[in-house]
């Protein structure tokens, strides 16, 4: 078998190869979380549900699913609405307008953090008049709820772009040429083309925004219990030393962590997504 | 009066849909009060600074210790995933092997895994008493709490970006071109580095970029590990949150600009190399 050969490596070389991949897979991804389902349970199942069943932990998972639950709805929104544009229409400076969606992907999250403070902190620009007038967005939810839009605003966009991109248009011009108007044009036959599509960009949209850290962390001012969204509840638990309390926390976030990856490939598996390199 | 009726703006080319107006207008106001106004405002507070001042807070000796560490755990980070990235996608991309699925599946956990707690869990491997730190406490070799550390954070945030930039490409290359290489007797090494290689170096070269950009931003996953002293593993994300908590908004604001202008430079030499390749492949 000359030819296997040439166009191949041999049996030895490639087993090789696979064990060295899956070696360096095993220590830097497979080990972490392994890690935190092992420390969250290191004193028994117990000590985890006394842990999740904390009062703040509780309140840091209602305010975490309260933060998704405002975000990607209005990125989804957001997202819909800029592919109808740019994918239905020509126009100039479209290019422009998908690199600026891309925008908060190059961005520090600390700095997207920032930004909102320098804009509605008590020294920002906005600061004096917000607090003169009782409206408090920095160390409250508003800030959190606009650092986490801003960190998720490409996600739903830069999946439904390049899908819509390839669908093209003929489908809805023929929608509008026998009498469909626009909503019945885009609910009835956009909207079916798109789905899965969608629904990967928000899987993926979902996932950041329960687990940003670093913007958030900017914005928050950690208040137990009122500002304290998951990630920065592990945080504050680490730092008390209550590991416990951190793993178990982070146990969930990696849970739905797991569960994003697993409906994330069967999307992938079932129906033939766009695909390349993603955020 | 003209009798026609101008309903359509003539900078765009005809169309029979309909809700141009709406999801454009929508699309931009959204933009620019989400994305455009709070990023202009770093530029506006920095260019109020002065240059002097803009000099004195953002090039300070601890500001200058962290950008040296951020871009250099960052660099390091990225040959580590351009290495190992490449071997995954290959592995991914050219053989069959049980739970080849799963590890597929497994590569974009990076980017599914909130980064605070893979912070914590690698500190748990690599402090003395962890996993991995136990064993090589004894050799002398401390991962945690130093430079090492961060950048083990940072192989872990920018692999997916190595891997999934690579991937594409490795499986459109055809097999006719290692057959032709094979058939005027080149060896397999020589097929790699002269045939397979210059074919897929730029995807690399793009996931490594991506990584780097990425690793040098990291907060989350970074500040756990890296023990943060100041000047020796204080990284630039970590000192601009510093300088807030010290009510230091200069200080804060021209590190963050610093770094801004920094990654929006590497995107933009990125995408400008790209498109320049693009035209010359595609004339």
């Amino acid at each position: 078998m000359s030819r296997q050969h040439s166009t191949s490596e041999g049996r030895a070389a490639r087993l090789g190869l696979i064990a060295l991949a899956l070696l360096f897979l095993g220590f830097f991804l497979v080990l972490p979380l392994l890690a935190v389902f092992s420390e969250a349970l290191k004193q028994g199942l117990g000590a985890f549900i006394d842990a999740v069943k904390n009062p703040d932990a509780l309140a840091a998972i209602r305010l975490t699913l309260l933060i998704a639950a405002i975000s990607v709805p209005l990125n989804m929104v957001f997202g819909v609405a800029a592919s109808w544009a740019i994918t239905k229409f020509r126009f100039p400076g479209r290019n422009l307008l998908v690199t600026l969606i891309d925008l908060p992907f190059s961005v520090s999250p600390v700095v997207s953090g920032l930004i909102f403070v320098l804009l509605f902190g008590a020294n920002g620009y906005l600061g004096p008049w917000l607090a003169a007038h009782g409206v408090k967005i920095i160390f409250a939810v508003p800030g959190i709820v606009l650092a986490t839009v801003f960190i998720t605003f490409p996600f739903v966009a830069r999946e439904l772009i390049p899908l819509m991109m390839e669908q093209g248009k003929d489908d809805e011009e023929a929608a509008i040429s026998l009498g469909a108007n626009g909503w019945q044009t885009f609910w009835h036959v956009t909207l079916p083309n798109i789905r899965w599509g969608l629904l990967y960009g928000v899987l993926l949209c979902n996932a950041r925004a329960m687990g940003e850290f670093g913007a958030v962390s900017v914005v928050s001012g950690h208040i137990r219990g009122e500002t304290n969204t998951m990630p920065l509840h592990v945080e504050i638990l680490y730092n008390e030393y209550d590991f416990v309390g951190a793993f178990a926390v982070a146990s969930l976030l990696a849970a739905l962590a797991l569960v994003t990856l697993v409906v994330k490939s069967l999307l992938e598996w079932r129906f033939d997504l766009h695909s390349g390199a993603k955020h | 009066m003209p009798t026609t009726t101008f309903r359509r703006p003539d900078w765009r080319a005809p169309s029979v849909l309909p809700g141009f107006g709406l999801t454009f207008g929508f699309t931009l106001a959204w933009l620019t009060l989400i994305v455009l106004i709070p990023l202009a405002t770093i530029f506006l507070r920095s260019a109020g600074m002065g240059w002097h001042e803009f000099v004195a807070v953002g090039f300070s000796h601890r500001a200058l210790a962290a950008y040296r560490l951020s871009f250099g755990t960052a660099a390091a980070a990225g040959l580590v995933n351009a290495l190992f990235g490449l071997l995954v996608a290959w592995v991914l991309v050219r053989y069959s092997f049980p739970g080849k699925r799963v590890v597929s599946a497994l590569v974009d956990l990076p980017f599914a895994l909130p980064t605070a707690v893979a912070g914590i869990a690698l500190t748990a491997i690599y402090a003395p008493t962890g996993w991995i730190g136990q064993y090589l406490e004894p050799l002398g070799i401390k991962v945690a709490f130093t430079p090492i550390g961060i950048t083990i954070a940072l192989v872990f945030i920018g692999l997916p970006f190595v891997v999934r930039s690579v991937e594409p490409v490795l499986a459109d290359l055809g097999h006719d071109v290692e057959e032709a290489a094979a058939t005027l007797g080149a060896n397999r090494v020589q097929t790699f580095s002269q045939v397979i290689f210059p074919a897929i170096a730029p995807a690399l070269v793009t996931g490594f970029a991506l990584a780097f950009a990425r690793g040098v931003g990291e907060y989350g996953s970074v500040i756990f590990i890296s023990g943060n002293m100041p000047g020796k593993t204080e990284i630039a994300p970590l000192l601009i949150v510093t300088q807030l908590e010290q009510y230091a908004y200069a200080g804060a604001t021209a590190i963050a600009t610093v770094m801004m202008l920094v990654s929006f430079v590497i995107l933009f030499g990125l995408n400008t190399w790209q498109a320049v390749r693009r035209r010359r492949l595609g004339a």
